[in-house]
């Protein structure tokens, strides 16, 4: 009798055990959903880091009206208002098409240049289900200098013109640390003397760190290697700047030394140096329209 | 034999007693947020949610990087400046169906519950009372429910120049399809 006693008090506390724990989390008890996956997000706030094309694309749907102003050189001085007198400006409308897939077109007062530009994200860091380290993006644009020829008989169209292809490859470390590189290559159709090159190798780094949940600190540096350009022009891209965000809008300033705002104007025809005051001031203002609602599943 | 059959006979006892629980992995939630300025909405469909037929214990949990909003900046702000969802990725309830084990989930009907409980979001826990429709059919529960939702009671911080356009209380609506947990 003892024992059967014995056996009923040990049958029921385990069963009863067993219940008690279930109740205590029963979401344990289902396991997380092994078949998600979680892509990195916000690795920045805008589409452009500064000058450069940043790990992030315009969302499907969205049209990104972007105006960008790089104002003189700093040490112009007081008679230029150190720089703010003057001021070269891009408008642009960047469309996002597919998640992965936005296009571009602008139009800056720098050699009065059309651009247009279009971005495909290849790879997507992510975590869960799908493991990826890095986002890689491709990216090419094109530039037509539209300035009046200084000697029309030899104008041609197609000299006006110059491509950029690049590589962007980043990751975004931490909920406030980004950093991508991007190895670029200009062509330009026509050059000015025999010692520069069509083509132009660049390698760039940039990045951003935030400091607040809506600003964050910028930068990026291109490097160009040696032996490609003429000499006026081997003064590397560098930019540092803060993003703030307000609202529906991203305000981005910064100080660059470059004026020209399409990749081939800054990367291959960069003619200011820091360390001689060429710094401008510049800001980039975008503001974004949804046109195409996303789908409800 | 007899302690054999004793034994049994126990163990199915037990297990009769034993509740029966009910899950999903794809629950709704949608909340909105309606003002002069601005109407905001947002839906996530993979709502993890499990419940105890016999005890009413019930809890949820919420991807918050899950939600969907009409505009993608939105959806961006919700996460990065909001609900901070690298933070707090998941939202969380836990609480009770009030007199579970006097309700009939097993067999086909309408009826009605009071659910209290604990929701964590953003990393702050208040206590959320509300009346949930179950209504049972073909083995599926649906369980619907709606409270309110006053963000700044979780810590979320609205700035100023923003704060006209989210609503002081949004409206969040749940509505899941429950499967027997087998």
């Amino acid at each position: 009798m003892i024992r059967k006693f014995f056996l009923f008090a040990v049958v029921l506390s385990v069963s009863l055990s067993s219940y008690a724990q279930d109740d205590m989390d029963m979401l344990d008890d289902l396991g997380e959903d092994s078949t998600l996956i979680e892509y990195a997000s916000a690795s920045y706030k805008s589409t452009r880091i500064i000058n450069a094309i940043s790990l992030e694309n315009t969302a499907e749907g969205v049209l990104d009206l972007r105006i960008s102003h790089r104002f003189g050189t700093m040490n112009s001085g007081a008679e230029e208002f150190w720089g703010l007198d003057n001021a070269i400006t891009r408008i642009g409308f960047d469309y996002g098409f597919r998640p992965w897939l936005m296009v571009g077109v602008g139009r800056s007062t720098y050699e009065k240049a059309y651009d247009g530009f279009f971005k495909a994200k290849i790879l997507r860091q992510s975590t869960g289900a799908k493991n990826m380290p890095v986002t890689l993006q491709l990216f090419s644009s094109v530039m037509i200098n539209s300035l009046k020829a200084a000697n029309p008989s030899q104008d041609l169209f197609t000299s006006r013109m110059g491509y950029t292809f690049q590589v962007i490859v980043g990751r975004k470390f931490s909920e406030g640390t980004t950093v991508q590189l991007m190895p670029s290559l200009v062509h330009r159709n026509f050059v000015e003397t025999k010692t520069e090159k069509n083509d132009v190798f660049v390698i760039g780094i940039g990045g951003r760190q935030k400091f607040s949940k809506r600003a964050a600190v910028t930068y990026e540096f291109h490097y160009v290697l040696p032996d490609q350009l003429a000499s006026q022009y081997v003064d590397y891209s560098f930019s540092v700047g803060v993003d703030l965000e307000t609202g529906g809008h991203v305000f981005q300033l910064f100080l660059t030394n470059s004026a020209g705002m399409n990749e081939q104007q800054f990367l291959t025809q960069n003619t200011g140096d820091w360390a001689n005051g060429d710094i401008r001031l510049g800001f980039n203002i975008s503001r974004v329209f949804t046109v195409k609602k996303p789908k409800s599943e | 034999m007899k302690k054999i059959i004793l034994v049994g006979a126990l163990m199915m006892l037990v297990s009769g007693l034993q509740a029966q629980k009910y899950f999903t992995r794809s629950g709704q939630i949608s909340f909105f947020s309606s003002t002069s300025m601005e109407d905001i909405e947002a839906h996530n469909k993979t709502v993890t949610a499990i419940f105890d037929s016999q005890s009413g214990a019930i809890q949820f949990s919420v991807t918050m990087k899950s939600f969907q909003f009409e505009k993608a900046l939105m959806q961006e702000h919700f996460n990065e400046n909001y609900i901070e969802s690298a933070k707090f990725p998941k939202s969380t309830f836990k609480g009770v169906i009030e007199g579970a084990s006097d309700l009939d989930f097993t067999k086909d009907g309408t009826f009605t519950a009071k659910i209290t409980g604990k929701l964590t979001i953003h990393g702050v826990t208040n206590e959320v009372t509300t009346t949930s429709t179950f209504t049972v059919k073909n083995g599926v529960i649906t369980g619907e429910a709606k409270i309110n939702v006053n963000p700044e009671d979780y810590g979320i911080e609205i700035p100023g120049v923003v704060r006209e356009k989210i609503a002081k209380e949004l409206e969040v609506s749940m509505k899941m399809d429950f499967k027997e947990k087998k």
